[in-house]
């Protein structure tokens, strides 16, 4: 399908959500191509319904109401929406961050208008970067979210949804990355002046790369320094 | 019993006489329903451009990567007062003026049960809105988002004034939506025309009954959310500070427990908009009545239990999630019950093609296609990608403009004839049909492809290369053609209403009672009130209109200036007592100016200006209810049609012992979200268990327990004694009810006070203060309104049969004491949840 290219390529971008990079933002790019061709359907359905309702000349007369309003109204969204909730429910459960033998784990931190992330080596010790988090490909990372101030939000989006960080609280978000390279993320709560400047990155390292790099960064801690709070 | 020939003349200038607004200056002291509720319309669609320009100048802002056009602290402002506006200064005011200039002309009464009420919400919607806009134009506006979201709107975070003018300003306004409701509700119960009983209303009323207790239930919760946040800012007492006790998601609970209840709040009376209309053009009655009418009752409980779905990205269990998200998916069901029964009222009819049926059609696409998308935010893992982002941005904007503006638009057209006497006509009509539905689309439909790409929302502006560039561009094209299209409409509604035709008549052949009057309507709309006898009244008695003007019908003969309808028992629609409404006055003027004081000294931090307020509040509201009432039991009246009624002051279920019950479901709805948010602090705030206890007096305890129980106890026997004759009982019993409330209100404000503690340390202790004070606050205003029936019942205004306000202050105190022991027992129990 030739024509379908432009549109497909319309949807790559470095913080697409249609251009998935793991399995966790696979899953519901995947959701989202299921529920946008069945909205499509309904969509066209029932405005060519009420568009045919007013041409003159027509059947529709006789019409059982009843019947018309427990199949359209009633039988036809139930059936749909108990497909539709299970599926999701199934996917979303799916990508929580279950227990698991390999996964490795993460912190992040945000405060107005950064990140601080932490991650460990295999001595496990901590080695804290601003604003890019460093992650292996192709194993779960559980990411722990918590902030300094106000409510911030985590979001790679070409890996995973987002989840907030939010004072007082700490949540677990799992990351996945199929491949190495450079994820480009947001904050997506509104979290005051700034918030539009607070973007970050995750790099994925191939598993063998991965120690190299963490050395990498625990060499030069200055490379990325935790800036001042901002006043 | 005419006392004057039939002849429609002199019966309209005698009627006219008693029930027209005085003119000049009098106007501010206007009263009924078609002067109020058009007021409310018009100041709304004002609201509605100020929110149009700001939405221009968000647009103008992103239709270009790396766009400096506003500094991001204005641009802050500006998306941040775009919701505000468009949400609570346009579209709930829009339905609460259209409600009430509709209702009473639909369900055949000659105005709404409180028309001093409306008045007043009337001018705390103008100036609390005014207030807003206001700081808008000093450059002092909020700026943390329509919804406010802590700690970021806490006093560290946001220590200006600006989140100080959004609490307040909104309360102020919301007293109008919660006055609004209680309006509403008490008026379809009891004001109809004689016969119609509720399965005979038209289906707008059922909407609107609907509507209204949704937002009596769902307004309260934010009320309480900005009060204990403007407590938080002002006084430091914490409740969503995370380091002392509260908790940020404390808010959002209650913010979204009244916001998303708001969308179907401000969704319902659109859609019965659209069941009215369709079935006039569609030249068939509305298929499927009672479907209808239980799928508004479905989305009104299930629109309670959804709120979650706008906190998937919180970190809540998804099992708990799961559970929003059917319900979230459920309320599609009654959405499409109504859809279905629009699509087989079309193919059952003889559908005519006038303009408000253009408008309807796009409706049907905007809004199915917002309500697909719903469906689809309600899919949590979907969510957790597009929440926040501009998908989020598009879907919202398909359900309201949908939901809201287009089916209002169809209304506009097909009620013009009704407000102005005048036939559209329908050039422009067209033009801005074609540039709004293209605009809407060009902004909005390509909106969704801008958040599947990753662009959040709130965002000044956003780097070249990402793939936003040609989207946001074309999205701030298509908005500047949707804002021309409503500019168009403007024009077309103000030169129609200049130049139209003079409309006949009925000009759509509608079967609705308010076709049934002269066009424009005459103040007191009907000279005699027609009977109901089916749901089509106007079907099957054509000339009901013609018969009504010449008195045919109930209440056809003025008399003594009285401003009569008629009261009918709530669920038959049998005439039961003749109300008479108050006249015009300026009381609701001047209790909104005291009330604005009270919000003016609380924003500058003016606490005498706030003192002052309130003692012109409860001097005024005095007067109010002084000015009701007789001073002694009169007969009753013939009502016409061989109908004797009596007297609403003298009837059982007047509106006014309704009206105090449907209060008091709104504070009961007020008094549970704070016992929600106790027990949520002590069972998912980080910071618990407190560090210390209060230590609750026994004896205070004992003494205002003792205080709740007896002021009730106090009205009971009063009005025992008041059956048996025995006024100078009752005067003593609510003297000593007076003394037994001014007990409790001691005691309940002594218990958290009493050793001097520290409230601002931990959310426990401002939470126990926050509780004791509105025990204390209702049994303070019991004992008020314990004197004022004292005074009553000396001054004569009380008998056996004018027991409104014993009964109403027994009421009152009887929610006090039930609340009262509820407080109790929370402060004494809740500390146990929280123990480890």
């Amino acid at each position: 399908m030739p024509a379908a290219l432009p549109l497909l390529a319309a949807c790559s971008g470095p913080q697409s959500v249609l251009d998935p990079a793991g399995p966790g933002a696979a899953a519901v790019a995947t959701l989202w191509w299921v529920m946008f061709a069945g909205a499509s359907l309904i969509l066209l359905g029932v405005c060519g319904l009420a568009l045919y309702a007013v041409l003159p000349r027509r059947r529709g007369r006789g019409l059982d109401a009843g019947r018309f309003l427990a199949g359209g109204g009633l039988a036809f969204p139930l059936a749909v929406l108990a497909v539709l909730l299970v599926v999701s429910l199934r996917a979303g459960e799916a990508l929580l961050p279950h227990p698991g033998p390999r996964v490795v784990r993460a912190e992040g931190e945000a405060r107005q208008w950064f990140w601080t992330f932490t991650q460990y080596d295999a001595a496990g010790r901590a080695i804290r970067t601003t604003d890019e988090l460093h992650i292996p490909v192709g194993v779960p990372v559980d990411l722990r979210l918590t902030a300094a101030d106000v409510i911030h939000s985590f979001w790679v989006p070409r890996l995973a949804g987002k989840l907030d960080a939010i004072p007082g609280h700490e949540n677990l978000l799992r990351l996945q990355a199929d491949a190495p390279g450079l994820y480009e993320g947001q904050c997506a709560e509104f979290c005051g002046l700034e918030h539009t400047r607070m973007r970050f990155r995750v790099r994925a390292h191939a598993p063998e790369d991965y120690a190299a790099a963490l050395a990498g960064l625990r060499l030069t801690p200055t490379a990325n320094p935790v800036p001042e709070r901002s006043p | 019993m005419n006392a004057l020939p039939p002849d429609p003349i002199r019966r309209h200038r005698a009627l006219e006489a008693i029930w027209g607004t005085p003119p000049g200056l009098g106007r501010l002291a206007a009263v009924n329903h078609t002067v109020v509720g058009l007021r409310f319309m018009v100041t709304a669609f004002v609201f509605f451009a100020i929110g149009g320009v700001l939405a221009m100048l968000i647009r103008a802002q992103l239709a270009t990567p790396g766009n400096t056009f506003m500094p991001p602290g204005l641009y802050n402002q500006v998306f941040t007062m775009h919701g505000t506006v468009m949400m609570f200064l346009f579209a709930i005011p829009m339905l609460e003026g259209l409600a009430m200039y509709l209702l009473p002309k639909m369900l055949g009464a000659r105005d709404l049960a409180f028309p001093r009420l409306s008045a007043y919400g009337y001018w705390c919607y103008l100036l609390g809105g005014g207030f807003i806009i206001l700081a808008m134009l000093l450059g002092i506006a909020p700026d943390g988002g329509w919804f406010m979201y802590t700690p970021l709107s806490s006093s560290t975070y946001t220590p200006g004034i600006n989140a100080d003018v959004w609490l307040l300003g909104i309360t102020f306004v919301e007293i109008s939506a919660v006055s609004a409701a209680v309006e509403i509700t008490a008026s379809i119960l009891k004001m109809r025309a004689p016969g119609m009983s509720l399965a005979r209303m038209p289906i707008f009323a059922w909407y609107m009954l609907v509507t209204a207790v949704m937002m009596l239930v769902g307004f309260p919760p934010l009320i309480l959310g900005s009060i204990l946040l403007e407590v938080e800012r002002a006084f430091g007492l914490p409740f969503f500070d995370p380091t002392r006790g509260g908790d940020p998601l404390l808010w959002q609970h209650l913010f979204w427990l009244f916001g998303h209840p708001e969308v179907y709040i401000i969704f319902l009376p659109a859609a019965g908009v659209i069941s009215t209309i369709l079935p006039v053009f569609a030249r068939h009655r509305l298929v499927g009545y009672n479907w209808i009418v239980l799928a508004l009752v479905a989305m009104g409980f299930l629109s309670f239990g959804l709120w979650v779905h706008h906190m998937f990205a919180v970190g809540i269990p998804h099992m708990a999630l799961g559970f929003f998200s059917a319900a979230s998916m459920a309320v599609a069901i009654p959405t499409a019950v109504q859809i279905f029964a629009w699509l087989a009222t079309l193919l059952k009819g003889r559908p005519r093609f006038d303009l408000p049926m253009l408008y309807l059609l796009g409706f049907f696409f905007i809004f199915v296609n917002g309500g697909l998308t719903g469906v689809m935010v309600a899919a949590v893992p979907f969510d957790w990608q597009v929440h926040d982002s501009y998908f989020v941005v598009a879907h919202l904007h398909y359900v309201l403009i949908g939901g809201f503006v287009f089916p209002l638009m169809a209304g506009a057209y097909y009620w013009l004839p009704h407000v102005t006497g005048r036939m559209p006509i329908y050039h422009l009509g067209h033009a801005a049909f074609w540039l709004v539905f293209i605009g809407v689309n060009m902004t909005f439909l390509l909106m969704h492809l801008t958040g599947l790409l990753g662009m959040p929302r709130r965002v000044y502006t956003y780097p070249a290369g990402i793939g936003w560039d040609w989207l946001n561009l074309l999205s701030s094209v298509g908005g500047f053609l949707s804002a021309i299209g409503f500019a168009l409409f403007a024009v077309d509604m103000l030169l129609l209403r200049r130049f139209g035709r003079r409309a006949p008549r009925n000009p759509w052949g509608a079967e609705t009672l308010e076709w049934a009057m002269p066009l424009p309507p005459p103040s007191y709309n009907f000279a005699s009130l027609p009977p109901a006898e089916s749901r089509d009244p106007l079907a099957d008695r054509p000339r009901l209109g013609q018969e009504a003007a010449v008195g045919m019908h109930v209440l056809g003969t003025p008399r003594h200036g009285w401003m009569e309808t008629l009261g009918v028992e709530a669920v038959s629609g049998r005439p039961e007592q003749v109300i008479l409404l108050p006249r015009p006055s300026f009381l609701p003027l001047a209790l909104g100016l005291a009330t604005a004081l009270c919000f003016l000294g609380l924003l500058l931090k003016a606490y005498w200006l706030t003192g002052l307020g309130l003692a012109g509040v409860l001097t005024v509201g005095w007067i109010w209810c002084w000015s009701l009432g007789a001073r002694r039991d009169p007969a009753r009246v013939a009502a016409g049609e061989g109908l004797f009624l009596p007297l609403h002051m003298v009837a059982p279920a007047q509106p006014g012992f309704l009206g105090m019950g449907l209060l008091l479901v709104a504070d009961a709805a007020f008094f549970a979200s704070l016992a929600f948010g106790a027990l949520f602090l002590a069972l998912v705030a980080p910071g618990w268990p407190p560090p210390a206890l209060l230590a609750f007096d026994p004896w205070l305890s004992a003494l205002g327990l003792a205080g709740l129980l007896a002021a009730p106890l106090a009205t009971l026997l009063a009005r025992a004694s008041l059956r048996r004759g025995g006024t100078g009982a009752c005067s003593w019993l609510m003297g000593l009810g007076a003394l037994a409330g001014l007990l409790a209100a001691f005691a309940f404000a002594a218990l958290p006070l009493w050793r001097g503690q520290d409230f601002t340390g931990h959310a426990y202790a401002a939470t126990a203060l926050v509780l004791g004070l509105y025990v204390a606050l209702h049994a303070g205003l019991g004992a008020v309104m314990a004197g004022f029936t004292l005074a009553r019942c000396r001054a004569g205004y009380v008998s056996a049969l004018r027991d409104l306000a014993p009964r109403n202050t027994g009421l009152w105190q009887g929610y006090t004491a039930l609340s009262g022991v509820a407080a109790l027992l929370l402060l004494q129990l809740w500390p146990w949840l929280a123990a480890p």
